[in-house]
This record gives structure tokens, C-alpha cells and sequence, in this order.
């Protein structure tokens, strides 16, 4: 069976200034212990602010180091979840709920890639 | 999230002013491009707590079966046209659950023995619509599990029939994972399923002294599923690691559901850790890749890391002696955690097989427990409990023991009688690519 990474992808500058509600918190809590009872779920996280972050550059043989928030970003990978699925419908799937559970005032948006095995 | 005007195809100008035809099923603000697809994968993630919330009702997996089926084609008459309901597991739960009742009710008319059943279910009626309790699903879920591995099945028809109420499998797919004709497995399903109705088995999970018994088999069951996958008996290919992910599955939902029990862990922890190294099993010709030779790099050590915290559970657990799926996965964590095969801590693997043996004695433990041996002491000792287990009966045919025997026979540079041992072993590999693999041993032996 396939693994599928799903990033959170989260424009930093607009995300709810309060930050996540806790029925928002609560139903993300009912969903997560959902996915890993159907035994889909490998791991899951949520990630720091970008302002917390720091990208390491490769170019033209040189590195170079910046420190985030990475202001010129649109939208920031805000949290990841690795799934064990059937196929890409059932990624989807989950997927969509997880997005569901958020108010509706909430922008987010979930890449779901599949991981190239072997 | 908002719709791309492109993914819709029927554009709604003020979809406000729209009258909503069915509160009940509020339309999916933004429905995928093929519904169908959708339907199925919801069908496939939702079927078996369907099942068991509505064979609790019915107390026959067969007929709840059919029932889920039945609200599976009641959303496929209803979802299309008024949209995907926003919780769609739910919804296929309380249509299935309806139809359940409406059953037991017409049965009332002629049964007074279910008359106490449907006035049960009378009072719970309003209810029916709300979610069901989560906890209520894992009690029904374990109640399936449990009637599915009955031991008054046999093997076979408990694992088609695991796989199929709770693997999610269509008959197709596991005929198509096990090399049988599709109608074998189906007929295979269906009288599973009358055994369970005319023996009366109870849709229950057993307590009290029962339990452990019925829990092993239950274990077992995953465990075999596992093994078909991870060392298919028969067939060209070594691996079929779709049997595999499926009872690595159905490990991680037990584990959950019965949290409490250390086998349980102990059996998911073991089946993380071997299926951490399914990739480097075999080469790019599909050969069979000894553990000595596997690149490590390759094992997958996201599972590794669950196989370990699973056993942690296991040993938490338990209180006393581990058992012996806790012990497996001992030795299979003491492989992961050898950077390169010369740091494999074989003293600790031998030490482990002995716990095993006395725990679980089988001849194919005592093979095992010799490999151990012959690294930890040399093949002289190995050769010993080899050559003890010549008479075995249950190892006559199994290739393995020739193949053990051949490999240490080389060791000691007995070169003929090591060739003579990689022949017969070949004779009696099932499996093509082993069979390959021993002739080339042979060959070698020169």
C-alpha cells in the first residue's frame, strides 16, 4: 500500500490571528484518532512559524543560510501528515476531512503526494 | 476552500437563493470531479464499521453484509443527484442501520424470540441519526473481528473473510492476492458466513478464560495473511506486498481497539519492523536478497520507529513472561537496530530464540534458533540442533532445513555434502525465485 504525504500548506500573513479554536482543536483530536484507528496514520504534525524557521541554500557550489519568516512566501508548509492508503482516492479522502474540520474562515490547502517507493 | 469555478458543472449563480432539497444530505461544497470514485472510496474506508454497527442489530454478518451493501446502492441512487453528505460515514451508518431495523422488525411479526430485540431498538429509533459513539464502533468492530476469526471456521475461511468485512477486500482482490479462482474465494466467503449463522456463533467479544484463546486466533489470522504476503508459498513472485500493507493494517486497527493486550502489540510491533525491510527483500529482477546482503540504507526506518514503539507497548503490557509475537519482534528490532550484518547482536538473538522455543516450541523456532547459534557460536553447535531436528516430520518438506543445513555444511567446509543439501532444499521450494537462489548456492559450492 502506497504512503502519502499530505502537506499543509498556510499563508502566514492571513491566517486567523487567534489562532486555531478549541472546538476546531477538539474535532481535529476526534479526526486524528479516527485516522489512526483505521490504521492510516503514521505520523503527524504541525510545524513552528516560519519566523522560527531558517533555509539552507544550495547555488552555484555555494551555501547560504537565511533566517525565516520567509515574508516572500505566498504559502508556508504549516504541518504535515504521512498516511498509509490504498490508492490516492482514499488520500484524498482523509484529507478532505481533515480540512473540513476548520471554521470557515480558514484558508488551508493540503498538497497530497505519493512517496516514491523502492 | 473556495470552488474552482472549473471544477464545477453546473454553475450555481446565488446558490443562497436555492431552496435546499434535502437538509439531510447538505451537497459537498466542492464536489470532486468524479463522484463515483469518490462513493467507492468512501464505501471502502466506512464498510466495515457499517458492517459491524449493523450486525449487532442483526447478529448475522452475512445478512449486515448485505445491508451495507443495500445503503452502499441507496447512496449511489441519492448522492449523485443531492450531493455528498458532509459526514458521508455517518450517513451510510443510519441508512444501513434503518434498513437493519426494518428487518428485524418484519421478523418480529413471525419471531417472538427477536420481539425483546426490536422494542430495544424502538427506544434507541430517535437516536439512530446522531453519529454513533466512537467507542460503540470499536466495541462493534472488535465484536466483527472476533466472529470473523471463529474457530469454528477453519484457516482459510477466516482469512477471506477477515479480509473481506474488515480489509475492505473484494473477492476479486483477495483471490487475486492468494492465486485462487475467483468464484473459490467467493464460495469460500459465502459458506464462512452460513457456518457462522447455523452454528449460532455469537456476535461477541468473548471474555473471562475464552478470550486469550480466541484472541490467538484472531492473531493468527493477521499473522498468516502477513506471511502469504511476505513469503508467498507459491508463485513467481517472492513478495506480494499488497497482503502485506492489508494485515499490517488490520494490526494497527487491533492494536488500537485493544490497546490493553500485549500481543497485540506485540504482533503489530513485529509486523512494523518486518515489513521495514520489504523494499530491500528483493533485487531489481525480483530475485530473493538474504538479510546479509539487504541494504540497510533502504529499510524504512519511519516503521522501524513504529515497530519499536509498539513493542515498548507490548513490554508495558505485559505483566510477566513476554509472549511470543513480543518476542519476534525482539529479534526482528535486534536486526533493525545492526547498522551493517556484522553488528547483529546474534548472543541476544540466540538468548531470544531459546525464550521463544521454551514459550512456543516448533521445530521452525529450533532452525531459526540454530542460524542464531552458528553466528553467535559457530556452525559446529548449530549443526548439532540441526541434525537433531533431521527427524522431524514436520520439516520434511520444508526447504529450510536442507538450506540451513547446507550453509552450515559450507561453513565447515564440508563442500560436497553442503551441495547435496542446496539441491534437495531446492527440490522443495515452492517458490521459483528461492528455488533459483538455492541452484545457484550449489552452484557455487565448487
Amino acid at each position: 500500500m502506497p504512503r502519502y504525504l499530505s502537506l499543509v500548506q498556510i499563508d502566514e500573513k492571513n491566517a486567523p490571528a487567534e489562532g486555531p479554536s478549541p472546538e476546531l482543536m477538539q474535532r481535529m483530536g476526534e479526526l486524528l484518532e479516527e485516522i489512526t484507528k483505521a490504521g492510516v496514520m503514521l505520523d503527524t504534525a504541525g510545524l513552528t512559524p516560519t519566523a522560527q524557521g531558517t533555509r539552507v541554500h544550495w547555488e552555484g557550489g555555494k551555501i547560504s543560510v537565511t533566517d525565516g519568516p520567509f515574508t516572500e512566501s505566498k504559502e508556508v508548509v504549516g504541518g504535515y501528515a504521512l498516511m498509509q492508503c490504498k490508492d490516492m482516492a482514499e488520500a484524498v479522502e482523509w484529507t478532505k476531512r481533515f480540512l473540513k474540520v476548520h471554521e470557515e474562515h480558514w484558508t488551508v490547502t493540503c498538497e497530497v503526494r505519493e512517496i516514491m517507493e523502492g | 476552500m473556495t470552488p474552482q469555478p472549473t471544477m464545477d458543472p453546473h454553475p450555481d449563480p446565488n446558490p443562497d437563493a436555492r431552496p435546499d432539497p434535502n437538509p439531510d444530505a447538505r451537497p459537498d461544497p466542492n464536489p470532486g470531479p468524479n463522484p463515483d470514485t469518490d462513493l467507492e472510496t468512501v464505501f471502502r474506508i466506512e464498510s466495515p464499521r457499517v458492517i459491524a454497527g449493523v450486525a449487532r442489530i442483526v447478529k448475522d454478518v452475512g445478512i449486515a453484509e448485505e445491508l451495507a451493501q443495500d445503503a452502499l446502492v441507496a447512496a449511489l441512487e441519492r448522492w449523485p443527484r443531492d450531493g455528498v453528505p458532509d459526514n458521508p460515514g455517518a450517513w451510510l451508518m443510519a441508512t444501513a442501520k434503518h434498513r437493519a431495523i426494518d428487518l428485524v422488525r418484519r421478523r418480529e411479526r413471525y419471531a417472538r424470540k427477536l420481539a425483546e430485540v426490536g422494542r430495544d431498538l424502538e427506544a434507541a429509533g430517535p437516536y439512530l441519526d446522531q453519529p454513533s459513539d466512537p467507542d460503540d464502533i470499536d466495541d462493534d468492530l472488535l465484536r466483527l473481528v472476533f466472529t470473523a476469526c471463529h474457530p469454528v471456521l477453519n484457516a482459510e475461511a477466516r482469512i477471506a473473510l477477515t479480509l473481506r468485512l474488515l480489509g475492505g477486500l473484494t473477492t476479486a482482490e483477495i483471490a487475486r492476492a492468494f492465486l485462487a479462482p475467483e468464484p473459490t474465494i467467493a464460495q469460500r466467503i459465502v459458506r464462512a458466513k452460513r457456518t457462522l449463522a447455523t452454528k449460532n456463533v455469537a456476535f461477541e467479544v468473548p471474555y473471562g478464560p475464552d478470550r486469550e484463546a480466541r484472541l490467538d486466533s484472531v492473531l493468527e489470522v493477521i499473522y498468516l495473511i502477513f506471511n502469504e504476503g511476505y513469503a508467498a508459498t507459491a508463485g513467481d513472485d517472492l513478495l506480494r506486498p499488497a497482503l502485506c500493507e492489508d494485515a499490517l493494517r488490520l494490526a494497527r486497527v487491533l492494536a488500537q481497539l485493544m490497546p490493553k493486550e500485549p500481543e497485540v502489540h506485540g504482533l503489530a510491533a513485529l509486523l512494523e519492523l518486518q515489513a521495514s525491510r520489504a523494499a530491500t527483500r528483493t533485487g531489481p529482477s525480483g530475485a530473493p536478497v538474504l538479510l546479509r546482503d539487504q541494504d540497510r540504507r533502504r529499510w524504512n526506518r519511519l516503521l522501524i520507529a513504529r515497530g519499536f514503539t509498539a513493542l515498548g507497548r507490548a513490554t508495558a503490557a505485559a505483566h510477566g513472561a513476554p509472549g511470543p509475537y513480543a518476542l519476534q519482534a525482539a529479534i526482528a528490532a535486534c536486526h533493525a537496530q545492526a547498522y551493517a550484518y556484522e553488528e547483529t547482536d546474534w548472543p541476544r538473538i540466540a538468548t531470544l530464540y531459546g525464550l521463544l522455543a521454551a514459550r512456543a516450541p516448533s521445530p521452525v523456532v529450533e532452525l531459526n534458533r540454530a542460524v542464531a547459534v552458528s553466528m553467535a557460536e559457530g556452525p559446529a553447535p548449530a549443526l548439532e540442533i540441526v541434525d537433531a531436528l533431521a527427524a522431524e516430520p514436520a520439516l520434511r518438506d520444508y526447504h529450510l532445513l536442507p538450506s540451513v543445513r547446507g550453509d552450515l555444511l559450507h561453513r565447515l567446509g564440508r563442500t560436497e555434502e553442503a551441495r547435496a543439501e542446496f539441491v534437495r532444499a531446492a527440490g522443495l521450494a515452492r517458490n521459483e525465485r528461492e528455488r533459483a537462489l538455492l541452484l545457484a548456492r550449489a552452484e557455487e559450492g565448487d
